[in-house]
């Protein structure tokens, strides 16, 4: 999905969408918000970008969309420059950051108008029908004439959504899109990423509900303290974080005995539950071990790591606010 | 829009890094600018236009502005009922007041003489004010950068919305005085400040190109307005400071000891645009008046930019 001929002109570090060296920014009060951040997004990819409140998530998509002036390091967007491609790279661009920004004495469909002439690109001639396809997309079309102030908290992140998608994008960076919305809104607004990455655009996704992240997400990175803590495909990050053998027994002791015998590691007991590091063998046979010793099993099995755990594990904090 | 706007160098916010990557980037990002069509251009110019108008704070301070027209009419024609004349002619009240009941068209010259010191430049200052800062406070400035507007665009745009509707404000004053004067008092012919006698329709053409110097005399405060809205992420701080300075402004030439700094307060010559009713028109203090506008643009503008195309936005 890259532009090559704008590969070309400026041949970047790889072919992601999104390519930061270095990227730093400290604040004027001499706070580090962003610490050397190395981050790729392959184009193409859905990537899920995770981090404790306060861990500078918001500062890089700032950085990345010309708002933040980074302290040092390099940010390329599109294979372009940022800040200084802002006008060029952001009409290709729909964003969604820190949550929908909207003119309350305006009509959801004026917001959006308004929004699009701000676009020195889009063409003033099929604004209307761009407009009325975006609203159809969110489901706000009945809204449309309605004022943005009385628009509940979900039906202002889809307008939100809605302007980011005014245009064809090769790049959306959407901050916790489904935040305020319903269960069955959530599912639309997956289904609707889905979507729009299946036609080729990268997606590029903050959020802090993590199964969200492993459902629709192909890559992810883990922010903290302001550092990159770990990027790469999602099924490699959950499984970075081997999955445990789960034996569920009345005879616990024996059966700690018995995966011993088969070469498991780290067996640890717990009333019922005897988990362990899973042997480099068939576990058919670890089974049919497990049975011909006498052990009663009432369930046998291998617990994949979620990404959560994954989560915890890497930042060590769960969702706490950095301090 | 202007020249400026397609300086590439607009969204060059101070970057020492990747010199020469940047120089292509401003390369292309010119060839870019250059293909889009002025149509396309000005859509953001007339849609701030239209938003502004839509707002109820600019029709309630456009209210306020028509609003005092009237009152300065009836109340001259209550004072005046028994045929004597408004500010017994000693020049007590605002410019040209003694002279309504003679000619509607008076009031005209009167209503902008009264609304020029502080209703009208009041009234830019919250237009100006709010313009930025407003933005970032409500976060809609984010969204508007990131379509993108471009941060020299949408400067410019601002700063032309809140020159028009000094026009549009200066026009409201006026129609509205035209309106209630036609309907209070007698039109027709009417004596310069220097005594000779002018035509009725010429009279209208003077009180146009006054309410065209007047819609210029606010050149400065909404420059100035617009440079504090860069300064803050608070619409009604940015409104508070700028009619603050106004107010100061208006104390501090009052002033006489203060004579030395007079002549450089954006206020100081507003009220010479009752030079166009004299025969010749005496053009010195307009002059002055129109330079020192200027200036204020000039110096406040270049502040401004300065100060919003490297300002991190974080709102």
């Amino acid at each position: 999905m890259t532009d090559t001929s704008a590969a070309e002109r400026e041949p970047g570090p790889g072919d992601g969408a999104i390519v930061t060296r270095g990227l730093t920014k400290r604040y004027r009060g001499g706070q580090l918000a962003v610490d050397g951040l190395d981050l790729t997004v392959p184009a193409g990819s859905v990537f899920g970008f995770l981090g404790p409140n306060g861990s500078g998530k918001t500062t890089t998509i700032r950085m990345l969309m010309g708002l933040i002036e980074p302290t040092s390091g390099t940010a390329r967007v599109l294979g372009r420059p940022m800040p200084r491609a802002t006008l060029a790279v952001l009409p290709q661009v729909g964003a969604l950051i820190e949550g929908p920004a909207l003119y309350g004495f305006l009509s959801g469909r004026d917001n959006l108008l308004r929004y699009d002439a701000a676009d020195p690109i889009a063409d003033p001639r099929t604004r209307r029908a761009r407009v009325a396809a975006a609203l159809d997309r969110v489901g706000l079309t009945a809204a449309a004439g309605k004022k943005a102030k009385a628009y509940s908290l979900g039906m202002k992140q889809r307008l939100g959504l809605a302007a980011a998608l005014l245009q064809p994008r090769r790049l959306l960076v959407l901050d916790e899109p489904t935040n305020g919305l319903d269960p069955q809104g959530m599912r639309e607004i997956r289904s609707l990423i889905r979507e729009l990455a299946s036609d080729g655009t990268t997606v590029f996704l903050s959020s802090h509900l993590l199964d969200e992240i492993e459902q629709v997400c192909t890559h992810a990175a883990v922010m903290a303290q302001g550092r990159l803590v770990t990027q790469g495909a999602v099924a490699d990050l959950a499984a970075g974080t081997r999955g445990r053998l789960v034996v569920t027994t009345p005879d616990p002791a024996d059966a700690a005995r018995v995966l011993k015998e088969q070469g498991a590691a780290d067996v640890v007991v717990t009333e019922d539950r005897v988990t362990a590091e899973p042997p480099e063998r068939d576990l058919a046979e670890v089974n049919a071990a497990l049975v011909t010793a006498g052990v009663r099993v009432r369930g046998f099995g291998v617990e994949r790591a979620s990404l959560e755990e994954a989560f915890v594990a890497l930042t060590g904090e769960g969702f706490d606010v950095a301090g | 829009m202007s020249r400026a706007d397609l300086d590439p160098a607009q969204e060059g916010t101070g970057g020492t890094a990747q010199e020469s990557a940047g120089r292509t980037a401003r390369t292309t990002q010119e060839s870019t600018e250059q293909r889009i069509p002025l149509a396309r251009r000005g859509s953001l110019l007339l849609n701030e236009l239209r938003t502004t108008l839509r707002r109820w704070r600019t029709l309630a301070l456009l209210g306020v502005l028509a609003a005092v027209p009237v009152l300065v009419g009836i109340a001259v024609r209550i004072e005046t009922g028994d045929g004597g004349s408004a500010g017994g002619g000693t020049g007590e009240g605002p410019a040209f007041i003694s002279q309504i009941t003679n000619n509607g068209l008076f009031l005209v010259f009167t209503a902008l003489a009264a609304t020029l010191p502080f209703f009208l430049p009041m009234a830019v200052g919250v237009i100006a004010g709010d313009a930025i800062a407003g933005e970032a406070g409500a976060g809609t400035l984010r969204y508007l950068l990131v379509a993108p507007a471009g941060r020299t665009r949408l400067l410019l745009t601002k700063y032309a919305t809140t020159m028009a509707f000094c026009l549009l404000a200066t026009l409201v004053v006026a129609v509205s005085a035209l309106t209630v004067g036609a309907l209070l008092f007698p039109l027709g012919e009417l004596t310069t400040i220097s005594g000779t006698r002018i035509s009725f329709t010429e009279g209208l053409g003077r009180a146009l190109l006054i309410a065209l110097v007047v819609a210029a005399s606010l050149t400065g405060v909404a420059a100035l307005g617009l440079f504090v809205s860069t300064l803050t992420n608070s619409g009604i701080a940015a409104m508070a400071t700028t009619v603050g300075l106004l107010i100061t402004v208006q104390i501090l030439d009052q002033i006489p000891q203060l004579d030395a700094i007079h002549p450089y307060l954006f206020s100081h010559h507003w009220l010479s645009f009752a030079d166009l009713m004299r025969e010749p028109v005496y053009w010195d203090d307009l002059v002055k008046n129109l330079g020192l506008q200027a200036l204020y643009a000039a110096v406040f503008g270049s502040a401004a930019w300065a100060r919003f195309t490297t300002k991190d936005i974080t709102t």
